[in-house]
């Protein structure tokens, strides 16, 4: 129940600290970074009526992990689904504001979304495998990019991906199975192969180990590791210890604001503002 | 809990004699002998729901098995054709060798007629003899001659059809107790028609002609060849047409087409068309097509583009509700990785709205084969002997045959309606299985 946290809160307004009282809904820490890969100002989003991301300005730098963290329903899909346009595709869908990919305007007219989204990749909250065979589903960027130029070397990218992806052992004997015939956390694993076959230069992750095992999620982040030095990853979790284990930087969003950003380990254990601090405590969601 | 509080309330006014607050198991026996209570009302309601859903079917499989037996009852008759056996003398004064065709073959069996029943010598009863034979005798004489000129001069015995009057008297449809001028064969006749069934001379032989031929005035000698060839031509320049303008419009407009009013009016405009009764088509398709741009009348091309017309929103509205059934993870997926919108339709969306579209279409289709009113408009309700050899050429269609069969007073035109109408059926029948088929084969149920 989420009016819980209203008494919990009036009770802690009186202790005196340096905190950004709970009102205030102005980003607190550290939002812009130099030499940054995505850059985004004053981004607004709204589903009809419904602001969902208000006023958000945030950087996301080179060979960085961001972990987006809140409270569900606060927008968090929603601003990573701004990052690669795909909210084009849903129609009462406005954003206003301004989002850059190195110095390329993103929501610019002249852009083409097809090489920006193979640029910038998407792992989806849930699994979403196409109805085709494991293959094919690892294959299909790969092969409409025209990443391979033979089967052999089609066939080593889909290797390689569903081994980063820790499917590989899984499912190598079955590749001519259906993508949809695998389990919730193999599916998962499974789109991340997908996306990362691609080899895009940034990966947004919505919530990529919400249906895996220690086991599975430990490979996933291994992977995030291992690609956060060549690529720029954003990832959305609602699990605080993953998003203090691979990320540099966290930010927090509280019902479509972003309210505090900061390196990670900063922001788990001195947080400047009382919401992110009920947050990460416990107190709220 | 509010919520438990309201339960303890509830349970208090209700069973406050039974009821000791802070006693849970006796709250959780009050629950469970309510949820009791409750459980058998609601399998009643669910077995009556299924008693009626199963009244139903039976009800609907009873009507479908009428219709069907009461077509087969009528109609399995017209597959079968009484034939008489002649000894035909192919005498070589007869023939001219250059011009086989214009040889008198009526006179081979009339004269082989007489040869029978010598005894016949009045005019009149000569003629009543002759009649028992069909006038279609000939052609089958004439085909024979052309085919192999070695038989003139030979005597052949010849199997030719009966009149249909014979045909329906041999099938035991003429009661021969009814007064003699009641019927159609006089007592003469049917003396005649005994003594060849006693002689071995009358066999009822399997109606190929009733496959091979268009239509005629003579029952015996009608088929159901032009009618089907018709409706096959109409029914390929309708798929033809209006499968791809069908799916290519409900592509545009559930994929592409900004939502907005237009698309709304057009939407509402679909729905409608739907629903415009069929002639309102075929006076279109006569001001138009024929008046306007001037097509041929009769022509299966002119019936086609009418049904596509027609068929058009059907086809529409189920591959839009089968491209709906998509659901939109997988186009996301598909963009995700950096596929264009065409891309993500084709290779993703399509795939998996096929199997709909296709039922879409098959019922389209099926609604097509069996519309009447707006070829009437277009003349397609002529009487046509010839089989139509293409799109052009003047035709009919089975249900337009059907309904000019049924117009017709010979009796024997009464089974061949039923036995198109069979026809019609089995097209159908086939038609749907072949949309099952298809649907099988392309779903996938990953
Ligand atoms: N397609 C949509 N149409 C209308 N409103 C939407 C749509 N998608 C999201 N919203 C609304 O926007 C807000 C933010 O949603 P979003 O999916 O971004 O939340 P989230 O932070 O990802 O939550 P979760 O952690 O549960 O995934 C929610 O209030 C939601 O109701
Ligand atoms: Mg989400």
């Amino acid at each position: 129940m989420v009016t819980m946290a209203a008494p919990a809160a009036t009770a802690r307004t009186a202790r005196t600290d340096n905190k950004v009282d709970r009102e205030d809904r102005s980003t607190v820490g550290h939002q812009f970074v130099d030499n940054a890969r995505m850059t985004c100002r004053d981004v607004n989003v709204y589903y009809g009526e419904k602001h969902a991301i208000k006023n958000v300005s945030i950087d996301v730098g080179r060979n960085e992990v961001l972990a987006m963290i809140g409270p569900s329903g606060c927008g968090k899909s929603t601003f990573l689904r701004c990052l690669n346009r795909m909210n084009d595709t849903v129609d009462t869908c406005r954003v206003y504001g301004e989002i850059r990919l190195d110095e390329l305007d993103i929501y610019d007219k002249s852009v083409d979304v097809v090489p920006l989204r193979a640029q910038v990749g998407m792992v989806f909250q849930k699994p979403n495998p196409f109805p085709k065979s494991i293959y094919e589903n690892v294959a299909y960027g790969p092969k409409i990019h025209g990443l391979s130029a033979n089967r052999t070397e089609l066939d080593h990218i889909v290797e390689s991906s569903l081994k980063k992806a820790g499917l590989w052992t899984e499912v190598n004997d079955r590749l001519d199975q259906p993508g949809t015939g695998l389990s919730g956390g193999q599916q998962q694993r499974l789109c991340i192969a997908r996306a990362i076959a691609v080899r895009p230069e940034v990966i947004l992750m919505d919530e990529p180990c919400s249906a895996l095992d220690p086991i599975a999620t430990a490979t996933v982040e291994d992977l995030i590791a291992e690609l956060q030095e060549q690529y720029t990853i954003v990832i959305v979790t609602h699990n605080m210890q993953q998003a203090a284990r691979v990320s540099q930087r966290t930010a927090y969003f509280h019902l479509g604001d972003l309210i505090e950003v900061g390196k990670t380990d900063r922001v788990f254990t001195n947080p400047r503002h009382k919401l992110t601090e009920d947050y990460i405590t416990g107190r709220f969601g | 809990m509010w919520f438990e509080n309201t339960v303890k309330n509830m349970n208090n006014t209700k069973h406050s004699a039974a009821y000791t607050p802070h006693d849970a198991s006796s709250r959780e026996e009050s629950t469970m002998q309510r949820v009791n209570v409750g459980l058998a009302r609601r399998y009643r309601r669910e077995r009556l729901f299924r008693y009626c859903g199963l009244g139903a079917i039976i009800a609907s499989i009873g009507f479908l098995l009428l219709l069907f037996i009461s077509i087969t009852a009528n109609g399995w008759t017209a597959f079968i054709q009484t034939e008489i056996l002649l000894d035909i003398k192919f005498s070589a004064e007869h023939f001219d060798v250059d011009n086989l065709s214009a040889a008198n073959y009526g006179a081979l069996v009339k004269s082989s007629m007489r040869q029978l029943f010598p005894d016949v010598k009045n005019r009149r009863e000569k003629r009543k003899l002759y009649k028992l034979v069909s006038s279609g005798a000939v052609y089958r004489l004439q085909k024979m001659v052309m085919k192999d000129t070695g038989i003139i001069g030979t005597t052949q015995a010849v199997w030719l059809p009966a009149d249909d009057e014979v045909d329906m008297f041999a099938k035991g449809r003429v009661d021969r107790d009814l007064a003699e001028n009641n019927r159609r064969l006089n007592d003469k006749q049917i003396h005649w028609i005994d003594t060849l069934s006693a002689t071995g001379r009358l066999k009822k032989k399997f109606n190929t002609t009733f496959f091979t031929a268009g239509d005629s005035r003579e029952p015996e000698l009608a088929g159901i060849r032009g009618a089907t060839a018709g409706s096959l031509f109409t029914l390929a320049v309708t798929l033809f047409l209006s499968f791809p303008i069908g799916v290519a419009t409900a592509v545009y407009l559930e994929e592409f087409a900004p939502k907005n009013k237009w698309t709304d009016l057009v939407e509402v405009n679909i729905n409608n068309l739907a629903a415009v009764p069929s002639i309102v088509f075929g006076l279109l398709g006569l001001a138009f097509f024929l008046n306007i741009l001037g097509m041929p009348r009769s022509a299966p091309l002119v019936g086609g583009l009418v049904l596509t017309l027609m068929t058009l929103p059907t086809i529409i509205i189920a591959s839009r509700a089968s491209l709906k059934s998509v659901p939109p993870s997988i186009k996301e997926a598909a963009l995700g990785v950096g596929a264009s919108k065409m891309q993500a339709i084709t290779h993703h969306i399509l795939p998996l709205a096929l199997p709909g579209m296709m039922t879409g279409t098959i019922i389209g289709m099926a609604q097509a084969l069996g519309e009447t009113a707006p070829l009437l408009m277009i003349g397609m309700v002529a009487f046509i002997v010839d089989v139509p050899g293409s799109v052009t050429d003047p035709a009919t269609v089975l249900p337009v045959q059907i309904y000019l069969w049924a117009d017709s007073p010979e009796r024997a035109f009464v089974e061949r309606t039923s036995a198109a109408i069979m026809v019609l059926l089995a097209f159908l029948i086939s038609m749907n299985a072949i949309a099952v088929f298809l649907r099988r084969k392309f779903e996938r149920r990953w």
